[in-house]
């Protein structure tokens, strides 16, 4: 009962100081929205790097030569060998160019990528008409090319491209199937390419041994151990390890998290210490709210009020300032977050284990620092208060 | 029968430059129920000290105090808070309402305290509102009533809670001289009604409206008289 009088007489207070009471929730406001802001755009952050990271293949490792030192490539049978390897799924080997793509007098510049067949299985992509390229292909090096999606609207607006042939940088190719759509990585588009069988580019391309090549792990788990395999592999066969790279998605998306954890974790630390700032700001405009109404706190007193009831109240009211800034910050800062979204490409995720956090924590400050304001008055004594105008 | 008020050789002072200042030197004064008492005196005298000893806001250095049966001067602040709440309903100079706060919830502030329902509160403050004849404006805020409205909300104030005393300091030290009269004319009702009533007042015209005048001098008292009315 008095303490629903007490919050209504917090309430009252606060109100009547609007501008005073706003001030002191400021530094709250801004503590929590930023708290919430940098939380959330640090875990989308993340998500996207996760997503697009993992968009490359967790389950993947790819290797690149980088053709300086003795050896500058391997064969394919040679990379096709470390299919052997325990855990791994399949070995795509990948021979990259460009070429102008042409039909009729429609023409487009996109990459050619000369592979075998077990790119399907590797890299998961498939055809979505037609079929997709096949041992035979590659051993006769036949003229037949997969055509991405985007590449194909290109070349053939609305029609089938199935069944027909391009010209690639003059030579004619036979379209055999159409891929799926994938949308882009971090690696450029998946939709914008033409596969040809590994054969017949190294000829088409004029390119002699694999420089480039993605291993597939019959589970994510496997990975480790295969790289480590792996590594020890090539620079066997290469002479030095500095020769190569090996791509790990799982290891670049926890660096990555690891960097934005950090990242984050020091900026709300600062937008943390601007919370506690806050948090003087109301201890202070409580004192000064005590000296206002020492008066008031001195007839409450001389009709009843015991110490526990003047301390209550105004705790009440620190408590209530603290956590209506908390909310507000809440609020500023989600709507902050909402803005972030709509200006920037990121797919945005709210921080809401932040927003409870944030509420809780400037509830704890409205206590904290509301503690000192309300045990002086509660100390005033009735005679000395009512003698204050 | 048990007196309301018992001061025995109540002594107080305190020490400026290493000596001592006595304000209440050796006061005895014995009220019983139902009477209407003035304390008179020039400022200075130690008559405010003797209303805040009376009225429980500060406790005497040395000497015995009974109020209604308890032993004040051994009680804890919050025992002391109680005794204010329960014993007595104040009537000061300057009103003391709370601005933010309508009439009712004025005349309430005591029974929440107290720890009565809503309810009750509700009915106790507008009943005595009703006997200041003030209910009509219950929900008007202490700065859209008149001093002598204001002065008839803190009494209905001190009503409201049913106290065996009311402690009433210069009630009419803030008003003109009609609205004070209205306001003892009050006073004198409330007697008439069977309140204990002491008044603290430097006017001897409004001492003389008592039933009986105690003159405080240099922290001495120095007469106690009943007036033949």
């Amino acid at each position: 009962m008095i303490f629903f009088q007490s919050i209504r007489m917090a309430l009252l207070s606060i109100i009547g100081n609007k501008i005073r009471s706003f001030l002191t929730m400021l530094g709250i406001i801004i503590g929590v929205s930023s708290v919430i802001l940098i939380v959330s755009l640090g875990l989308s952050f993340n998500n996207q790097v996760t997503d697009q990271f993992g968009d490359l293949g967790t389950d993947l490792l790819s290797v690149n030569i980088f053709g300086y030192g003795a050896v500058t490539s391997m064969t394919p049978e040679e990379v096709n060998d470390l299919g052997h390897i325990p855990g791994v799924g399949g070995v795509s080997p990948t021979i990259t160019g460009s070429v102008t793509a042409k039909n009729r007098n429609r023409n487009t510049d996109t990459n050619v990528e000369g592979v075998l067949p077990a790119y399907e299985y590797v890299k998961d992509f498939h055809v979505q008409r037609g079929r997709f390229l096949l041992n035979i292909d590659n051993q006769y090096r036949q003229k037949v090319a997969l055509i991405g999606s985007e590449t194909a609207t290109k070349l053939f607006g609305m029609q089938d491209p199935v069944g027909r042939d391009i010209r690639l940088n003059g030579d004619t190719f036979t379209i055999v199937g159409l891929l799926k759509a994938k949308g882009d990585s971090l690696m450029g588009s998946n939709d914008n390419k033409i596969l040809i069988p590994l054969a017949t580019a190294e000829r088409f391309l004029q390119t002699k041994g694999i420089q480039s090549f993605e291993v597939k792990a019959r589970n994510p788990q496997n990975i480790p151990a295969i790289k480590e395999q792996l590594q020890q592999v090539l620079t066997a066969k290469i002479g030095d390890p500095s020769g190569f790279d090996i791509f790990d998605a799982q290891a670049m998306i926890q660096s990555a998290e690891k960097t934005t954890a950090l990242l984050s974790a020091s900026l709300a630390g600062i937008a943390g210490i601007s919370l506690i700032v806050g948090g003087i700001g109301i201890m202070n405009i409580m004192i000064v709210s005590v000296n206002e109404r020492t008066r008031e706190i001195g007839i409450r007193k001389a009709i009843g009020a015991k110490k526990g009831n003047i301390l209550l109240q105004f705790m009440i009211e620190s408590i209530f300032l603290s956590t209506l800034g908390g909310s507000f910050g809440i609020g500023t800062g989600l709507g902050l977050v909402w803005i972030a979204g709509h200006f920037t490409p990121f797919q945005i995720q709210y921080a809401w284990s932040m927003v409870a956090i944030s509420f809780a924590f400037s509830f704890i400050i409205g206590v904290l620092f509301g503690i000192i304001p309300a045990n002086k008055a509660a100390r005033l004594r009735p005679i000395h208060a009512l003698r204050t105008d | 029968m048990e007196p309301l008020i018992q001061i025995e050789h109540m002594s107080h002072g305190y020490m400026m430059g290493g000596q001592r200042m006595p304000i209440l030197q050796d006061i005895s004064l014995t009220v019983h129920k139902g009477e209407f008492v003035a304390i008179i005196g020039p400022s200075g005298s130690g008559k405010s000290t003797l209303m805040n000893m009376i009225g429980c806001l500060d406790l005497s250095n040395s000497g015995d105090y009974r109020l209604d049966g308890h032993n004040v001067r051994k009680l804890s602040d919050n025992r002391l808070a109680r005794i204010r709440n329960e014993k007595i309903g104040f009537i000061f100079q300057s009103f003391n309402l709370l601005p933010k706060l309508s009439a009712v919830e004025n005349v309430e502030l005591p029974l929440i305290y107290r720890g009565l329902s809503h309810r009750e509160r509700k009915a106790r403050a507008i009943q005595a509102l009703q006997q200041v004849g003030l209910e009509e404006r219950m929900h008007h805020r202490p700065n859209q009533l008149s001093g002598g409205q204001q002065q008839r909300v803190a009494i209905a104030r001190a009503l409201a809670g049913d106290p065996p005393l009311l402690l009433a300091d210069e009630p009419t030290g803030a008003l003109d001289t009609n609205t004070g009269r209205e306001v003892m004319h009050m006073i004198k009702g409330l007697h008439a009604q069977g309140h204990t009533i002491i008044l603290i007042t430097h006017d001897l015209d409004i001492a003389d409206q008592a039933k009986r005048v105690v003159r405080i001098q240099n922290g001495l008292l120095t007469e106690d008289r009943r007036n033949e009315a």
